[in-house]
C-alpha cells in the first residue's frame, strides 16, 4: 500500500469525511479495554455483550477503546444512541451490561442508577458535568477512550498522521526543531530538559547513522501514564517518533517498553505493522527520500534502565548500567552512534505541536513550563484516575477539585510526587503550582507523573523506608555512593521503624542522603535520597516520635504498635477471636475479649474483623 | 510449557531460537527472553549453548541473566502470580494480599509450589495503580483485590497454565 504524500493525504481525507458515519444507528457501544478496565473485569463485560448481541440479533456497533481516565469507575461502558447523546455507565458487570442492553439500547430508557455522566463535551474535556474533568485539559490523552487503538482508520479519522504529512511536505528538519523549540516542550520523563534543544544537539552531531529511542520503561511505582497512552493511542507515539527521526536525521529507532505491560506491547506491535503497511515506516516514507525503521525492545525488569545511558546498554544486550557523561547520547549513544531518547508522553505531544504550531502549544502553561502534563492520581484519594492538566495548576486543585479529596473522610497528610526520585509535600505546600522549577524548589521533582495521595494512616517514615528499599534493590551497583549509600540509609530507616534508633541516627541519615545525592553517577542515585530528605524536612516530628517516644503516630510500624480491646465498645460477639490466626484472643461467651500481647503477631486480622471499632492500635 | 521433561524437544528448541539471532547485534537479551518463554527458566546448559552460539563468554551471559529481574535460573510454576507492591498498592494494603497468597499456596515470595503449579513473586509496580491493590496472574491483571478473595482467584487458575492466558 505504498503511497505518495498526495495519495496518502487524499485517502486520509476521505476517511475523515466518512468517519463513523452511521455507526450510531441504531446504537454504538464503547467499552474501556485498557489494562485497568480489564483488571476490573472489562473482558467479561465485553464477552457478555458480544454474546447477547448475537443472541438477540441486534445491529449495534461495539468499539473497544483505551482508558478515558476514570479508573475509580472501571469497568466503563458508553452507550451512544441517536438523539440521546453518549451516556457513560460505571462499575459495570456482566449482569449490569445485560440490563443496560435491554433497557437502554433496546428500550431507549437510560438506566439512571448506573450512570456516571453524560459525555457531552469534546475530547479535550469530555464530561463538562463531572468535577473530575472540569479542570482537565486533555491534549495528549485526547483520543484515549475515544478511538479503537487497534485500527489505523480510527487514528486517521481523528486527524492522525497530519502532523507527519505537514512535516514531510512543508518543513525542513530544522524547521521542525524550531517549532518544537518554540512550543517550549520539556522532557516529560521527569528531568524536564527542553526537547527542541535536545533534538538540535542530535541533529548537529556528525554521523550518517543516528538512532531515536522512545523510553517506555515506566518503572516508577505509582505511575501508569505512559502505559495508558501506549494502550489507548499507540499511533500518536509512533507519529511523534517518525517526526523526531526526520528532524534529527535518524533512520532507525527503538521503543524500549516494560515487559510488565503486555497489552501495550501487543498494541504497539499491531500499530507498527499497520504503519509499515501504509508506507509510514520503512524506506522512502510516503514517496520521499526519508526512511525510518522502528523496532520494539522489551525491558527485562530493571528500574535503572529508565536512565538513558543504561537503557541504551540494555538495548545493546548488556547489563543495564549507566555510563559517565560526557560523551552525551547525542554525541555517542547507542552502539556509539548519535542518539536521542525521549519519553512516551513527550513523543505523543509532537504531532499536536507540528499540526497546531509551537505558539499554540506555548499559549498554555507557565513561563518556563508549557503545555499540559498527565498525572496518575492514586493512593488515598476519592477519584483515582489518569488526569491531564495545564501546567501551573496547583496541587490543591488536582487533589480536591479533580480528585474529590481524601477517601473515606480521612485527613490529608501528604502527596508523593515523582516516585522513588521525588518527594513528599505537606499540606502547607498544596498551593505550589505544578511546574518543573517550583517542584524542584520544594525538594520534589516533576517526575514522570505519579501522584500518590497519603492520608493520616500513612506513616512517613515507613514510606521513606519503602522507597529506600526500592532504590537499594534497584541500584545497579556500578558506583559506590548509590550501591552502599542506599543500603546504609535503608538500615537506618529500618532501625527507626523498629524503634531501635537514637537521635544521632537522624543526622547520620541526612548526611548520608546528601552525599549520595551529590556523588552518585546517574539519576537513580542522585534522586534516591529525595523521599528521605523531604520527609525529614516536612515530617521531622514523625521521625522524632518513632525515636524518642517509640511510637508510630500513624499506627503502621508493627514493632511500635499494640492491639487492645476497648472494653466499653466490645459486645463479645467473638468475631475477632475467630479471625485471630494464632489464638491470642481470650474470653468466652459474653465475656469481654482480651488480646494477649505475648502471643499476638500484630497481623491486624482482629482489627479488620471487628464490626464495632472495639479494637484499637496503640 | 515448563515443568514437563522432554529433553530432546528442548534441545531442538534452543537451536531453533538461536538460528534466528546469530550475528545480530544486541541479541543476548531477546535470546534469553525467548529461551525463558519456551523453557520457563534459564538452565546452565542452555546459557552455555547461548554463549557458544553468540560467541560471548559464559560469564557475560550469566551476568546479564542475573542482572535483570525478569530472568530466572530455577524452574518456575505453570502459573506466575505477581503481587504488586508499588506505592499505591503499598499504601492500600498490598502486603496483606501478598500474605494471603503466600498463605494460600504455602510458599514464600520467590518460591514455586512443589507441584510446579504456581510461582509467587513480588513486583514493584504493575501500572494499574487506580485499582490498587492489584496482582497479576500470568498476563492477566486483577484489581481491587481483597485478602478474602485470594483463595477463589487461585482456584480459578489451578490446572491452567500461562499459555492459555496470554494476551491476544
Amino acid at each position: 500500500m505504498a503511497m505518495t504524500l498526495e495519495e496518502f493525504t487524499k485517502k486520509s481525507e476521505g476517511i475523515r469525511r466518512n468517519f463513523r458515519k452511521g455507526q450510531t444507528k441504531p446504537a454504538e457501544i464503547v467499552v474501556g479495554m485498557g489494562t485497568c478496565g480489564v483488571a476490573a473485569g472489562a473482558q467479561d463485560v465485553y464477552d457478555t455483550l458480544i454474546n447477547e448481541i448475537k443472541r438477540l440479533d441486534l445491529a449495534v456497533t461495539v468499539t473497544p477503546v483505551g482508558c478515558i481516565g476514570m479508573c475509580e469507575q472501571e469497568t466503563l461502558v458508553d452507550v451512544v444512541r441517536e438523539g440521546q447523546g453518549r451516556v457513560t455507565y460505571g462499575r459495570m458487570t456482566p449482569e449490569k451490561m445485560k440490563r443496560v442492553l435491554q433497557e437502554h439500547v433496546i428500550g431507549g430508557r437510560v438506566v439512571e442508577d448506573l450512570v456516571v455522566g453524560n459525555l457531552e463535551g469534546d475530547e479535550e474535556q469530555p464530561y463538562p458535568g463531572l468535577d473530575f474533568y472540569r479542570k482537565q485539559k486533555r491534549w495528549v490523552l485526547n483520543k484515549c477512550g475515544f478511538l479503537d487503538p487497534e485500527k489505523m482508520e480510527e487514528y486517521l479519522g481523528y486527524g492522525g498522521y497530519q502532523g507527519l504529512v505537514k512535516a514531510l511536505s512543508e518543513m525542513t528538519p530544522e524547521q521542525v526543531i524550531e517549532e518544537v523549540k518554540k512550543s517550549g516542550l520539556r522532557g516529560r520523563g521527569g528531568a524536564g530538559f527542553p526537547t527542541g534543544t535536545k533534538w538540535e544537539f542530535a541533529r548537529k552531531s556528525p554521523g550518517n547513522k543516528k538512532y531515536i529511542i522512545c523510553n517506555a520503561d515506566e518503572g516508577d511505582p505509582g505511575a501508569y501514564m505512559d502505559r495508558s497512552v501506549l494502550e489507548g493511542d499507540p499511533h500518536a507515539v509512533i507519529e511523534g517518533m517518525i517526526i523526531g527521526a526526520y528532524a534529527i536525521g535518524a533512520n532507525e529507532g527503538y521503543i524500549y517498553v516494560r515487559a510488565e505491560y503486555p497489552l501495550a506491547v501487543h498494541r504497539l506491535e499491531i500499530a507498527i505493522k499497520q504503519a509499515e503497511e501504509w508506507g509510514l515506516l520503512g524506506d522512502r516514507i510516503l514517496g520521499t527520500e526519508f526512511g525510518f525503521h522502528l523496532h520494539i525492545k522489551q525491558g527485562a525488569g530493571a528500574f535503572v534502565c529508565g536512565e538513558e545511558t543504561a537503557l541504551m546498554a540494555s538495548i545493546e544486550g548488556e547489563r543495564g548500567m549507566p555510563r559517565t557523561r560526557p560523551p552525551f547520547p547525542a554525541q555517542k549513544g547507542l552502539w556509539g552512534k548519535p542518539s536521542n531518547i525521549n519519553n512516551v508522553e513527550t513523543f505523543a505531544n509532537i504531532p499536536l505541536i507540528i499540526r497546531n504550531g509551537g505558539a499554540w502549544y506555548a499559549s498554555v502553561g507557565t513561563e518556563k513550563s508549557k503545555g499540559t502534563k498527565v498525572f496518575a492520581l492514586t493512593g488515598k484519594i476519592a477519584n483515582t484516575g489518569l488526569v491531564e492538566v495545564p501546567m501551573g495548576i496547583t496541587m490543591r486543585e488536582i487533589i480536591y477539585d479533580i480528585g474529590g479529596g481524601i477517601k473515606d473522610g480521612k485527613r490529608f497528610k501528604a502527596v508523593q510526587i515523582g516516585g522513588p526520585s521525588g518527594g513528599c509535600l505537606p499540606e502547607s505546600l498544596l498551593d505550589t503550582p505544578i511546574d518543573y522549577d517550583s517542584l524542584t524548589q520544594a525538594g520534589a521533582i516533576m517526575g514522570s507523573g505519579g501522584l500518590v495521595v497519603l492520608d493520616e494512616e500513612t506513616c512517613m517514615v515507613d514510606l521513606a523506608r519503602f522507597f529506600m528499599s526500592f532504590a537499594a534493590s534497584e541500584s545497579c551497583g556500578k558506583c559506590t555512593p548509590c550501591r552502599e549509600g542506599t543500603k546504609r540509609m535503608l538500615e537506618i530507616l529500618t532501625k527507626i521503624t523498629e524503634g531501635k534508633a537514637v537521635m544521632e541516627d537522624l543526622d547520620k541519615l541526612e548526611h548520608l542522603a546528601l552525599v549520595v545525592k551529590d556523588a552518585s553517577l546517574c539519576g537513580l542515585g542522585q534522586t534516591a535520597p529525595n523521599p528521605v530528605l523531604t520527609t525529614l524536612r516536612y515530617f521531622h516530628h514523625e521521625y522524632e516520635a518513632h525515636i524518642s517516644e517509640k511510637k508510630c503516630p500513624a499506627g503502621v510500624c508493627q514493632s511500635l504498635i499494640k492491639y487492645q480491646v476497648i472494653p466499653e465498645k466490645c459486645t463479645a460477639c467473638g468475631k475477632c477471636q475467630r479471625a485471630c490466626p494464632v489464638g491470642a484472643i481470650t474470653g468466652k461467651g459474653r465475656e469481654i475479649r482480651f488480646i494477649e500481647i505475648d502471643r499476638c503477631i500484630k497481623c491486624g486480622a482482629c482489627y479488620a474483623a471487628c464490626p464495632f471499632d472495639a479494637i484499637a492500635k496503640v | 510449557m515448563s515443568g514437563h521433561d522432554n529433553t530432546e524437544a528442548k534441545s531442538r528448541g534452543i537451536e531453533d531460537i538461536l538460528t534466528g539471532y546469530q550475528g545480530r547485534p544486541g541479541a543476548l537479551i531477546p535470546v534469553l527472553q525467548e529461551t525463558q518463554e519456551v523453557f520457563g527458566y534459564l538452565s546452565r546448559e542452555n546459557m552455555e549453548k547461548i554463549a557458544g552460539a553468540l560467541h560471548i563468554p559464559f560469564s557475560k551471559v550469566y551476568g546479564v541473566a542475573t542482572f535483570y529481574a525478569q530472568f530466572h535460573l530455577k524452574p518456575r510454576g505453570r502459573n506466575i502470580i505477581r503481587v504488586c507492591l508499588g506505592t499505591a498498592c503499598h499504601v492500600r494494603g498490598g502486603e496483606k494480599i501478598l500474605d494471603a497468597v503466600s498463605k494460600e499456596l504455602n510458599i514464600k515470595p520467590g518460591e514455586t509450589t512443589k507441584d510446579l503449579q504456581f510461582t509467587l513473586e513480588r513486583v514493584a509496580c504493575l501500572g494499574a495503580c487506580g485499582l490498587a491493590p492489584t496482582l497479576m496472574v500470568n498476563n492477566e491483571t486483577h484489581g481491587r483485590m481483597k485478602p478474602e478473595n485470594v483463595p477463589a482467584l487461585i482456584q480459578n487458575y489451578r490446572g491452567r497454565d500461562r499459555e492459555e492466558t496470554a494476551v491476544h
